[in-house]
């Protein structure tokens, strides 16, 4: 990986979420100084305030922190199922680049989820139609890419089932019918039909039982090696950071507290955030 | 061969017509005159008047004798009919502090300015079965307005007095939750363009204004038994006659009659908290043609949860309450069902036996 | 109290006052300039019920002239009970001569078909339509609907097409198959048969659609590009009916009605009451030619 400064996928400046009404203090007296979100004159919430950071091509990057930390809203800004309240994302790739992705028009948003960005949610039924099959549902992002050709969808979804080891007989399956586990293979498998170089991961095996979580970590790491698709992974468990990431973002009370090699972070916490953080995993 | 849905159209409609006729009036020994139904049967004719969105006792009359007591058919019959008039002015809003109230109660209060008036109503009436009205004759009824008279002095008669609205009262102690500033206010005419989703309250007042009384009452209902969020109290429900008053074109405003309105403001609690912290009331509003209890109570519980949208409550789903409870619109299409559909259901029977060839 | 010339009420030309019947055709205009695209529309109320034609009646009222001649046919028959009431009421409300012949007519109202006999470039064709939104099945929110079209946002709709072929081997969709309407908008045809479909691409009439119900208006140009929503491996077809001949004329080549009679016979006669009625006659009626009648087997045709 090359960090040169402008080798970037994605740059995040400023990137702030307020609900509520804030004023121009609001910012200031929140924060993990503070050890609040919430503004003392107005109530406004600060859910995330002023981040920046880069990811690069290839790159596995985390984000941790607890419940209310914020990890979660930036993953929620950047796939814009939420809207920001101020900061500024470019994405390196035509044709968006020197471009606030956030600003975008809706019809270029969905451009850039169908192509350049895949997501995989907690909680499956946020990122599958249970409606569909399985098939169905790898189907509707390869028709959002323009496959009209229901061999060649049919052929690839095999293919991405195959991948994330999910038995193919159930191409033609619903998901409602699965274990967990298997529903966020299937997820997974949706999150990569389109081969994007981003794909964010929010807390993807919270919730699953500790064996197939093990699992279901194992294949996103052989995924990332094989395909080299760069990842945002947000977990609250700093083991699932350990194994999956490269750096990381430690979050507090909307902010970054610290960052940098996730080896470094485990081994020699500065902040004494990490610190807790680091002298609690089991 | 029985009837076949293609040949004589024609000839069978002129003779379905006819058939009405003669089933509607083979037994009848006298005319229905448009008066009676005008004047004892009040409450369906309002109901016409209001969900046919035309303020007209008579002409609601006539359209209940020509459907023969089929309310559904009646509204629609008006409907119709209001097409084909001229609308000449806007008329003032109605100010309904102006009510010459027959009457007006609150749940909220024991006691409410202007006391507890029961007026004219069925709620403490014991429904038991009167066949006495089955003999009511021209004498008995003379009689009966005779004696009602008699109770009342003409010499002292009270006052005509406008009371407050137990809603000022609310209001007043800073209760009540203020309007919300971002909320859509334009003021749309539904009979002029067609509704987009999500639609401004002016739109979703007007639609249930219209609306079927018995959809209304089943959502209202739903609302409360647990298929949405709310229980509310009945702040204020009153029943009179409202002046209406019109604007000439020489910009002076004129009085053109009164109209017979029931109104209802049902308090609830809101889950939205004002600056302070505190969660304060809510009015749902509702009103309609008529004296209709059910109808403004159930507009007003409505109100409020379809400003509180929430996809897995149907009766807090904007799209799922306002088009259901179109009763002219809803009657038809149930109804459509009963035209031929052969070709369409050709098409069915192709798809289908060919897939059962497939599978052979 | 009401006396008797006060119902005494003068109908104007065709029924609906100027200033609805101007909005009609200004929305027409809107949805001719975009084809495929739902206009909303103030949609005012008919005698007629709702879901029965007001909206086929509303774009007739708008566009009809003194010199117009008119047909209605539902399901294809002229004397369908609908039709003569619908055919009644327009005649009523506007003097106009009435037609059973395809070819003489310039206004052409109908209901869930379109006629064999091909439509030429002085004459309309206006649809009644019972349900305007062709996502209605995969997205029951109007709001949703609406942004999916805007942005041209119709995944949800091919999805459920993979769903149906998965599920049965083949697109089940039989009337008022879903098409695409000049490369742009996806659009409810209202439920005429597979047959009629290809019959709206290219055609040398106008074509618009009233959903009054709904309130919607939409239309299709003359020479414009209409194409059934298809896989490249999973094609449109239309119906077979795999060389039954109509009972009467004999013919093949035409939508033909299944008739059950009493004594347990069944027979085929073709929908089209007036294409009927010109083959008994000897008649050659021009019938409407496309690509994919020419792909049905030889025996069929």
């Amino acid at each position: 990986m090359n960090h040169y400064s402008e080798n970037w996928l994605l740059k995040v400046e400023g990137l702030t979420k307020i609900y509520g009404k804030s004023n121009v203090r609001s910012i200031e007296n929140t924060g993990p100084l503070f050890d609040s979100n919430i503004c003392p004159e107005t109530g406004a919430i600060i859910a995330c305030a002023d981040i920046n950071f880069e990811l690069f091509p290839g790159e596995v990057l985390g984000i941790v922190g607890e419940s209310g930390s914020g990890k979660s809203t930036i993953v929620k800004m950047l796939y814009f199922d939420m809207e920001h309240s101020a900061g500024c994302v470019s994405f390196h790739r035509a044709p968006y680049i020197g471009k606030n992705i956030l600003n975008e028009s809706n019809q270029s948003k969905r451009a850039i989820r169908n192509h350049l960005m895949g997501m995989v949610y907690q909680n499956p039924r946020d990122g599958l139609n249970f409606k569909f099959t399985s098939g169905g549902n790898i189907a509707e992002k390869l028709i959002m890419a323009g496959n009209y050709h229901v061999g060649t969808i049919r052929e690839k979804a095999t293919h991405l089932l195959e991948k994330t080891e999910v038995p193919v007989l159930r191409l033609d399956d619903l998901p409602a019918h699965f274990s967990g586990g298997m529903q966020q293979r299937v997820q997974i498998s949706k999150a990569i039909a389109n081969h994007p170089p981003l794909l964010f991961l929010d807390e993807v095996t919270t919730g699953l039982d500790v064996s197939v979580q093990a699992k279901v970590l194992d294949l996103i790491r052989e995924l990332q090696q094989e395909l080299g698709i760069a990842m945002m992974v947000v977990s609250h468990d700093l083991s699932v950071i350990r194994m999956l990431t490269d750096r990381t973002l430690v979050m507090k009370n909307g902010r970054i507290v610290e960052q940098g090699l996730t080896d470094q972070i485990l081994q020699d916490p500065q902040h004494p955030y990490t610190q807790l953080l680091v002298s609690s995993i089991l | 061969m029985g009837y076949f849905a293609v040949k004589g159209g024609a000839d069978a409609i002129e003779n379905s017509l006819a058939l009405l006729d003669f089933y509607r009036l083979k037994e009848a020994s006298s005319p229905l005159e448009i008066n009676q139904i005008v004047s004892q049967l009040r409450i369906a004719v309002g109901k016409i008047m209001s969900e046919g969105s035309l303020y007209a006792p008579e002409y609601a009359a006539i359209a209940i004798k020509q459907a023969e007591g089929d309310l559904l058919e009646a509204a629609f019959i008006i409907r119709a009919f209001r097409t084909t008039l001229e609308r000449r002015f806007v008329s003032e809003t109605l100010n309904t502090r102006e009510m010459f109230v027959r009457r007006k109660i609150s749940a909220s209060f024991r006691e409410i300015p202007g006391g507890q008036i029961l007026g004219p109503s069925m709620d403490y009436s014991q429904r038991i079965l009167d066949v006495k009205k089955a003999i009511e004759t021209k004498e008995s009824i003379a009689d009966l307005l005779k004696a009602f008279e008699g109770k009342i002095d003409k010499e002292n008669l009270a006052e005509i007095t406008f009371h407050d609205k137990v809603i000022d009262i609310l209001n007043k102690d800073g209760l009540l939750q203020k309007a919300d500033q971002k909320e859509d206010r334009r003021l749309l005419d539904i009979t002029r363009e067609a509704i987009r989703f999500p639609a401004p309250r002016s739109a979703r007042l007007q639609m249930m204004a219209r609306a079927e009384t018995g959809a209304l009452m089943s959502m209202g209902y739903s609302s409360m038994r647990g298929f949405g969020s709310v229980h509310p109290t009945v702040g204020e429900l009153r029943y009179g006659m409202v002046p209406v008053r019109i604007k000439d074109p020489r910009g002076r405003i004129r009085y053109i009659g009164s109209i017979e309105v029931t109104e209802a403001e049902m308090i609830t609690e809101t889950k939205k908290t004002n600056e302070a912290g505190v969660a304060l009331f809510s009015i749902g509003y509702g009103l309609c043609f008529g004296q209709n209890d059910t109808k403004v109570i159930c507009m007003g519980i409505l109100d409020t949860t379809l400003r509180n949208p929430d996809p897995s409550l149907p009766a807090n789903d904007q799209e799922f309450v306002l088009y259901h409870s179109e009763g002219i619109e809803a009657m038809g299409f149930t109804n459509h069902l009963k035209l031929p559909h052969y070709v369409t259901f050709q098409s069915s029977l192709h798809n289908v036996r060919e897939a059962v060839e497939r599978n052979k | 109290m009401i006396e008797q010339n006060k119902f005494a009420t003068q109908y104007r030309f065709a029924f609906i006052d100027e200033a609805t019947k101007r909005e009609i055709r200004r929305k027409l205009l809107k949805a001719i300039a975009i084809p495929g695209y739902q206009v909303p529309y103030s949609s005012p109320e008919m005698p007629i019920a709702r879901g029965w034609g007001t909206g086929g009646l509303h774009v007739t009222l708008a566009i009809i002239g003194p010199n117009d001649i008119f047909k209605i046919i539902d399901q294809g028959s002229d004397a369908s009970v609908n039709a003569c009431n619908l055919r009644n009421f327009v005649h009523t409300m506007t003097g106009v001569e009435t037609t059973l012949d395809t070819q003489k007519a310039t206004i052409i109202q109908t209901r869930h078909r379109i006629t064999e006999e091909v439509l030429k470039a002085n004459q309309i064709f206006v649809y009644q339509v019972p349900q305007p939104e062709p996502l209605r099945s995969v997205e029951r929110y109007e709001n949703k609907t609406r942004q999916m079209h805007g942005e041209a946002d119709y995944a949800k709709m091919w999805v459920s097409l993979y769903e149906q072929y998965v599920r049965h081997g083949d697109i089940m969709l039989g009337a008022g198959y879903p098409v695409k309407v000049n490369d742009r908008y996806i659009m409810a045809p209202s439920p005429i048969p597979r047959w009629d479909i290809p019959n709206l691409h290219n055609s040398e009439a106008i074509h618009l659609f009233g959903a009054g119900r709904e309130k919607r208006l939409y239309a299709v140009p003359p020479y414009t590009k209409v194409a059934p929503l298809e896989f490249e491996d999973v094609k449109f077809h239309i119906e077979d009916f795999k060389g039954k001949p109509c009972f009467r004329t004999g013919y093949k080549k035409a939508f033909l009605d299944e008739l059950y009679y009493d004594d347990g016979s069944k027979h085929y006669v073709i929908n089209d009451s007036n294409f009927l009625d010109k083959l008994v006659n000897k008649e050659t009626p021009i019938q409407h030619e496309n690509a994919y009648l020419n792909k049905l087997p030889h025996e069929s045709l």
